[in-house]
């Protein structure tokens, strides 16, 4: 096979490396991007995506479910609804397929090259593809590393039949009788939840003394408190042993003692760790942060014209960072002046309620030494919160003492993770408390509780 | 609400205006009675002007720099209540330049822009991602460029601006040449020591004698008597030792204390030696006056000196204080240098710079001898006073410090 000589490889077709890859193009850049998969990566095929697919499919079932039951929406009545999972899978999928599609034609109308195989780096500038077809050298003056990060495996319990990773679990033709949910983290409640909702009898079970441990106690609580309701099993500061049986698992409990867990599937998601082995790193001299690829503020690796984007460079391991630094990376190679000077990278949790935060909470914001005042206001107070049968949550913002610039914005209800991109703009323009509760936030909408936290903060909130 | 108006108050005798060179109180802010509105500058004098009374500063009568006539208006604040009522014109001042009596407070006044709070050590910089790119793109590091947005944010404005003054390099870089300009307004005392020396070298012609004076007995005298400490009794400098040895000189040489009127021809002869004693303050070069020096001994001209330099670096010096000199000292102390080319304080005609003090070989006729050594550099003005007197003056001066028993008998 004649070998392919470019000025960017793009190893990994995640959000990272597509971005990196379809930039370059478009800034006349001769581009192979390499993909052992499907393109798109964990977010589009086995990730972000596909669960929110899954979480709505859930969130829409349970709605009817609880209208058939006369406990939703008065007014609504219905015959006991029935649910599919294996349909709902080829929904799933067309969307899935449609987003990987569209991320295929971008890359072609960028005129970057898409090789299919999986790439293993011979040195810093060539790279072997084991494609169907064959070895295909590829030679380039940059590199770009994006090759994502993977679940990881608790050595009890190896991934395999009735222990899934999320991958799995978002494939499942149907909803096992009985989950049992280790790690709590955001992927776990967040399928947790769907599962439940579709009728799965579902045990979280944590090692930590509560749940999403990343995250401000106060914004878990309502989460929690959902999960009480909605009949999810939580044992926290306990362990999964391991199997006792056919369909039975050992869990430690906090207090010290065994107890038995009965479970069809066993979802593990205790954390992802970055690719790094497999691909040939040890062909190349990079320095490492840990178990990332180490990276300056351009996503330079140790080696010159290697770079690296996404999973395999950090936390936070979410994809908008992937892409806004393969973004950059492109504009570098192509000769830009830029740097990775963001002031916040948002972070969303799809339980029930929501999460989302951006930029430093208050007690990280004390930590920094830094005075505060801080506003919050409860979603019980806001209109549109109200009229959607959810009002449980707040919205929070963070703010210097000395100027009023904001340092901080979280919030935790139904449906405010689409305030990220207010709390991200405001944080990234710098904006003071006065600026948001001076601008004009439509009404009824959830938006109005961010303006009022800000008043609050400022001491002068109205609708509370 | 009502408006009170507060003109230039009448800050001396015969001055009919002052020059405006601080404004302490700013459009909008709020005054208490007795907060200090503005500084103005007469002669020689910088006043202050209180607030009579509480309010809010509505309107200001001036830049810094313009020179305002006694009686014009100066600042209008508005008070609660029944505000004065003396806007309407007052017939007898008739101040130079009328200030437009009917302008009304401006609406909204822009708000001043408040200095940027200075970020701390190892904050970033606050500025919009647009704005940081456009730094990058233009070579900028944005934690030189100053902040004038709220909370400090770093606006497009403020990044032209920096740009447009040439910008510093990034870090980084080698030397570079810098082709920023500042201006800088020479107002208040700054102005006044411009124009009296413009004209004191444009009118006179000096003439610089410098010599040189063993002060070796003197600085033995001096370390005696600053050693013997009394009560009440400030530490002696030179210059009280060389102010009484100009008054034994000056009886001599009368012509020497003299002020020349060259628009009337005349000179002034004076019995009573006012020694002005130039002396640098944080605001620019003031020269306080030790009142007849013949009339007081050597402590009372070294406590005169001492507590009018203070005074006039504390800004409390009276106009009297600071005016009236019929010769002047002038001395740099450490920073005295070998020698120097002293303006004469016009209309004065003689002024006398002491150099710097210095362990000097010295040709006893024998040998060398290590000696006290101090030059005097003294200017005259050629016009009234020839060469050889004014050789003759600095050669008693120095005799007198030479043998500093003689400045007592």
């Amino acid at each position: 096979m004649k070998d392919i000589s470019c000025a960017v490889l793009v190893v990994g077709a995640g959000p990272g490396g597509y971005v990196t890859a379809i930039r370059a193009g478009q800034l006349g850049l001769d581009t192979v991007i390499v993909e052992p998969r499907r393109l798109g990566g964990t977010c589009l095929n086995v990730g972000c995506i596909p669960s929110k697919a899954l979480i709505h499919a859930a969130d829409e079932f349970f709605h009817v479910c609880e209208m058939a039951q006369g406990r939703r929406t008065p007014g609504i009545s219905l015959s006991a609804p029935s649910f599919d999972l294996a349909a709902c899978q080829a929904w799933k999928a067309g969307i899935v397929n449609r987003l990987t599609n569209g991320v295929s034609e971008l890359l072609k109308r960028a005129r970057v090259k898409i090789v299919e195989g999986s790439a293993r780096f011979r040195d810093g500038k060539t790279v072997e593809v084991a494609t169907a077809t064959g070895i295909q050298v590829i030679r380039a003056r940059d590199v770009v590393i994006a090759t994502g990060s993977e679940a990881v495996a608790l050595p009890s319990l190896p991934f395999g039949g009735r222990v899934l990773s999320s991958t799995e679990a978002l494939a499942l033709d149907a909803p096992p009788q009985r989950l049992v949910v280790v790690g709590a983290g955001y992927i776990g409640l967040e399928l947790g939840t769907a599962f439940r909702k579709l009728g799965s009898e579902v045990t979280v079970v944590e090692a930590a003394e509560r749940i999403l441990p990343q995250y401000e106690a106060e914004l878990t609580r309502p989460v929690a408190a959902r999960l009480r309701e909605l009949g999810v099993a939580v044992h926290l500061g306990a362990k999964v042993r391991g199997w006792a049986g056919e369909r039975m698992l050992t869990m430690e409990t906090a207090g010290g003692a065994d107890e038995r867990l009965p479970a069809d599937a066993v979802l593990v998601t205790v954390g992802r760790r970055p690719a790094t082995e497999g691909w040939g790193r040890e062909e190349l001299v990079l320095a490492m942060n840990g178990p990332f690829i180490a990276v300056d503020e351009q996503c330079r690796t140790s080696m010159r014209g290697v770079y690296a984007v996404g999973d395999v460079t950090g936390e936070p391991m979410l994809a908008h960072r992937a892409m806004a630094q393969g973004e950059m990376v492109a504009g570098i190679i192509a000769g830009e002046k830029r740097s990775w000077d963001k002031v916040a990278v948002p972070a969303v949790c799809f339980t029930d309620p929501e999460i989302v935060t951006a930029g430093l909470s208050a007690a990280r914001a004390r930590a920094a030494g830094i005075e505060t005042k801080t506003g919050r206001f409860p979603l019980t107070a806001n209109g549109r919160a109200l009229s959607t049968e959810s009002a449980d949550g707040f919205v929070a913002v963070v703010a210097r003492a000395d100027n009023h610039l904001i340092l901080g914005m979280q919030a935790v209800g139904a449906g405010v993770s689409e305030l990220s991109a207010a709390f991200g703009l405001a944080l990234e323009m710098g904006a003071r408390l006065e600026d948001v509760g001076a601008t004009i936030h439509a009404h009824p909408t959830l938006g109005e509780c961010l303006q009022e936290a800000a008043l609050r903060a400022l001491g002068h909130a109205v609708h509370i | 609400m009502a408006i009170h108006e507060i003109r230039l108050p009448d800050i001396g005798e015969g001055v009919a205006e002052a020059e405006l060179v601080e404004w302490h109180v700013a459009i909008g802010e709020i005054v208490r009675e007795d907060t200090v509105l503005a500084s103005v500058m007469t002669d020689k004098a910088t006043v202050e002007i209180p607030s009579p009374v509480e309010g809010r500063v509505a309107w200001l009568g001036g830049v810094v720099g313009d020179k305002l006539a006694v009686g014009s208006p100066l600042v209008r604040l508005e008070v609660s209540g029944e505000g004065e009522t003396a806007r309407a014109p007052r017939p007898a001042a008739a101040p130079p330049s009328p200030p437009e009596e009917a302008e009304p407070p401006p609406a909204a006044p822009p708000p001043p822009r408040a200095p940027a709070p200075p970020r701390r050590e190892g904050e970033r910089p606050l500025a919009s991602p647009a704005v940081r790119q456009r730094a990058r793109d233009a070579g900028v590091d944005l934690r030189q460029v100053r902040g004038g947005g709220p909370a400090g944010r770093i606006t497009h404005e403020d990044l032209d601006d920096f740009i447009a003054g040439g910008g510093r390099p990034a870090a980084g870089a080698a030397l570079r040449p810098d082709p920023s300009v500042r201006e800088v307004k020479v107002v208040g005392l700054r102005r006044r020591i411009a124009e009296r020396m413009a004209l004191a070298t444009q009118r006179i012609a000096h003439i610089t004698y410098v010599e040189e004076v063993d002060v070796s007995a003197l600085e033995d005298l001096r370390a005696a008597l600053n050693r013997e400490k009394t009560e009440g009794r400030p530490r002696l400098t030179i210059l009280p030792f060389l102010m009484r040895a100009m008054v034994k000189a000056i009886a001599g040489q009368p012509a020497m204390n003299a002020h020349y009127d060259d628009e009337a021809g005349i000179i002034r002869q004076f019995g009573g030696v006012h020694v002005g004693v130039a002396t640098q303050t944080p605001a620019g070069l003031v020269v306080p006056v030790v009142r007849h020096a013949e009339a007081r001994d050597i402590w009372g001209c070294a406590a005169e000196v001492n507590r009018l330099a203070e005074a006039a670096r504390a800004g409390t010096a009276t106009r009297e204080e600071l005016g009236g000199s019929t010769i002047t000292i002038t001395s740099l102390g450490a920073l005295g240098g070998l020698a120097t080319t002293p303006v004469i304080n016009r209309p004065e005609v003689a002024i006398v710079g002491v150099n710097r003090i210095q362990v000097r070989p010295y040709w006893d006729g024998a040998q060398f001898v290590p000696r006290r050594m101090m030059n005097l550099s003294s200017s005259f003005d050629h016009r009234v006073v020839d060469g050889w007197d004014a050789a003759v003056f600095v050669q008693r001066i120095k005799g007198l410090l030479e043998a500093p028993a003689m400045i007592f008998i």
